[in-house]
């Protein structure tokens, strides 16, 4: 253990002993907090213990993944009891501070569950439906520490990698995460130490290791979740990441406003510096690293690696050609590496732990855990962090609690908007990428968003479409064109009004994008309706002869449908929207030469 | 270019010079200026063009290109409607109609007195708490339409 660790550790140990010495109250107040009022709880918190002139600890913390309980007040007392109390509103305030901050005693009908000493009648935290499943690895320490305070998070063992990793070889770090099975949780599963394998072959002398938490995928949110719950655990893989490849500096890259994730990893970063932990010299290895924060506007492309190093350069986030490939020619022409931020935050305790401990959890060739966000028509929504292996239906039932109202599940959409949906009978699958990937799944960046038998597949995947329609970033056109072709006949389809062989069309236009576009954005963009024939293809015939099963309202998208047209005017790209391409097929006969 | 005494232009110098990035480009200053002031005026393209050593055009196409840019000043009050996935499953659609009907458009855009401006978002982030809202950026999670009106209606400054 180096000199440097040894001194941090003391003061760890002496900050945690005096946090643990007085009544401890963490309240999440991250998005997820703030949308359930848990800033309102805080300041009635905070009024309530000045009143009683207490002298207790209040931490802002990020989310324990309980979402469905927020706002979530944990409060712990020194020899007593630790519980978490559930949708805890302002008005329960004075009940949690007087009776257990003051007097110690839990308030029970508020309390959803102890934390390491059993209290009568208050089932254990690893007890509750959502919980009991869990392994955490990456959200270890979420809602447990004040996001970037380095003493708290020493105190859990952080920095412990760092260090270790700083005694060993590179290579042999590199080697560990080769043999940890590690694979990349931005969606295509890629070998990580592989990945790796790539930058440290390059000998540049700036070389970067790019943190990707654009997390564009609606009903995502666990990138951001790990940033304002616990940053320094990306921080510590970030710097371990470039210590195995040899790389200089670290980028993280966040979608611009939300201002928790990015404001705590801002915060993060400054104490890093402050100890010794980021810059020159780190811990008195010899080892130099840099890491900042780089923002980009709203784009979902920007979230694709080579977008992505162009928006960090300060240009519009369009996908390069490739090759060359970024760990020949990355971010301003430097030999670089992406990883989404969540794969990185797994490195620290695959060094601490080794890589065996880490093979050990999970199935053959999906190693570790999966964060599943749970959100859509399920009880307990909210994130859960699992080993791989388990199956989907556990995952939705058992710890999501199913639909609120014990209505069947019908689907889960996955994968992001780029992903499809999964019908309820395919839910016995395990969690694990190639399973899935093999019965035509995406396990993506772990949203899942469950719903019930009133949800209609066709006006779902119009809403995809939408989203995908919009975020073309607009530089090859059976992308562009592509999706607002698509989109235009799911629009009839919902309307009940299409026309004959606008199911051969949609195929024939995916088809295109598939083989013509640039990206993945263009490349997968069929996947939503095709997934979505194959699961629910009678539901769609029935939709398009205007029988659909199920009501589909009005739909009301977003107006700058197209990049660059929410300047004033139409953009030349307007100009061939529609028909353009396609408006030379001829229309079979029996539409009576079409609308 | 350089006009003397321009509260706004100076407005937007600072804000590129006092940017809280490292690594400073059209980009970072474009994000900062528009935190700053609220919007893109014209003297942000061509005082982020200078500082940055890029062209009018080149400043222009980052502008143009991400959504989130706006090239007049904000509403007095800003209503934010999710319509990702999860809020659509979750009844968004009735909530973003309503906000429509309340304040008279038909899409995103500002009531002509531009006290409020309505947008849509594609994923506020909070998809556990859907349906979500925002209201002057303070995001509210399993909203209802009863409330959403309320809240629009308090912006608007009349009865519901
Ligand atoms: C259109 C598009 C959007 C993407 N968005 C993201 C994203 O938001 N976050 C992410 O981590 N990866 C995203 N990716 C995948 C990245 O290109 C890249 O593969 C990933 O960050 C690599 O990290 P990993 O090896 O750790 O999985 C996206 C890909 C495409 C084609
Ligand atoms: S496939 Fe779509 S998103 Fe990707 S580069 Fe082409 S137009 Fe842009
Ligand atoms: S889809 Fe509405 S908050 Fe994410």
């Amino acid at each position: 253990m180096s000199d440097a660790f040894t001194r941090l550790e003391e003061r760890a140990t002496v900050r945690w002993a005096d946090l643990n010495a007085k009544p401890w109250i963490r309240v999440g107040t991250g998005l997820m907090g703030e949308a359930a009022g848990a800033l309102e709880t805080l300041d009635a918190i905070r009024r309530e213990v000045s009143k009683l002139g207490l002298d207790a600890t209040i931490t802002e913390v990020g989310t324990t993944g309980l979402c469905y309980a927020e706002p979530l007040v944990d409060v712990q007392t020194p020899g007593g009891p630790r519980i978490l109390y559930a949708n805890a509103a302002p008005q329960h305030a004075p009940a949690i501070v007087e009776c257990h901050v003051k007097d110690g005693r839990p308030v029970e009908e508020l309390a959803l569950g102890s934390v390491d000493v059993d209290v009568p009648g208050v089932p254990r935290r690893e007890e509750l439906p959502m919980m009991r499943l869990q392994r955490r690895v990456a959200l270890r320490n979420a809602g447990e520490i004040e996001p970037g305070d380095i003493d708290q998070y020493v105190a859990r063992g952080g920095f412990a990698g760092l260090d270790k990793a700083l005694a060993m070889e590179p290579g042999a770090v590199l080697e560990e995460v080769k043999q940890s099975g590690l694979r990349g949780r931005g969606g295509a599963a890629f070998p990580t130490g592989v990945k790796w394998g790539f930058l440290a072959g390059n000998s540049s002398p700036v070389k970067y290791i790019l943190c990707n938490c654009e997390e564009g995928d609606p009903g995502a949110f666990n990138d951001k979740t790990v940033l304002e719950s616990d940053p320094l655990t990306l921080i510590e893989g970030c710097v371990i990441a470039g210590y195995a490849t040899g790389a200089s500096n670290g980028v993280v890259f966040i979608r611009h406003g939300h201002d928790a994730p990015i404001d705590r990893t801002r915060k993060a970063i400054d104490a890093c510096y402050a100890d010794g932990l980021l810059g020159v010299d780190i811990l008195g290895s010899g080892f130099s690293f840099d890491v900042e924060v780089s923002l980009v506007g709203e784009s979902y492309v920007a979230g694709e690696e080579t977008a992505l190093m162009e928006a960090v350069e300060g240009k519009r986030s369009m996908p390069r050609f490739r090759p060359p490939f970024p760990a020949a020619y990355g971010v301003w022409g430097k030999p670089s590496n992406i990883n989404n931020i969540k794969t990185i935050a797994y490195v620290p305790e695959i060094i601490r732990n080794g890589a065996e401990w880490f093979a050990a959890i999970g199935t053959e060739r999906s190693k570790g855990t999966a964060i599943a966000c749970l959100s859509g028509h399920v009880r307990y929504s909210g994130l859960v962090e699992v080993p791989f292996g388990l199956t989907m239906r556990q995952v939705v039932e058992e710890l999501g609690g199913g639909d609120p109202d014990g209505k069947p599940i019908k689907f889960l959409q996955t994968g992001g908007p780029l992903g499809g949906l999964l019908a309820s009978e395919q839910l016995d699958m395990a969690l694990d990428f190639d399973e899935m990937a093999k019965a035509g799944a995406m396990f993506g960046s772990g949203g899942l968003i469950v719903c019930n038998d009133e949800t209609s597949a066709v006006d779902l995947t119009r809403v995809l479409v939408a989203f995908d329609q919009m975020e073309s970033c607009g530089k090859c056109f059976p992308c562009r064109l592509g999706m607002s072709h698509l989109l235009e006949i799911l629009e009839r389809a919902c309307a009940g009004a299409s026309r004959p062989g606008d199911l051969e069309l949609m195929e024939r236009v995916g088809g295109n994008m598939r083989s013509g576009s640039l990206c993945g954005h263009g490349q997968l963009g069929y996947n939503p309706v095709s997934s979505a024939l194959s699961a629910f293809g009678a539901e769609f015939e029935a939709q398009m002869r205007g029988e659909g099963p199920l009501p589909i309202g009005p739909f009301v998208g977003p107006k700058h449908a197209l990049r660059g047209a929410q300047l004033e005017g139409e953009t030349p790209t307007a100009a061939v929207k529609g028909d353009f391409v396609y408006a030379a097929e001829p229309v079979p006969a029996a539409a009576g030469g079409g609308a | 270019m350089t006009t003397a005494a321009d509260p706004l232009r100076e407005q937007v110098r600072s804000a590129i010079r006092d940017q809280p990035f490292r690594t400073r480009t059209v980009l970072s200053s474009l994000l900062s200026v528009q935190d700053s002031v609220g919007y893109l005026p014209e003297a942000a393209i061509d005082e982020v063009a200078l500082a940055t050593d890029a062209t009018i055009n080149e400043v222009w196409g980052v502008a143009s290109f991400y959504p989130n840019f706006r090239f007049k000043p904000p509403a007095d009050h800003t209503v934010e409607v999710c319509w990702g996935p999860t809020c659509h499953v979750l009844g968004a659609q009735r909530l973003l109609q309503d906000a429509l009907a309340q304040l008279g458009l038909e899409n995103e855009g500002e009531t002509p007195d531009g006290r409020v401006g309505l947008k849509l978002n594609t994923c506020l982030g909070v998809c556990a708490h859907g349906p979500a809202m925002a209201f002057d950026h303070a995001l509210v999670g399993r909203i209802t339409p009863e409330t959403a009106r309320a809240r629009v209606a308090a912006m608007r400054g009349g009865a519901a």
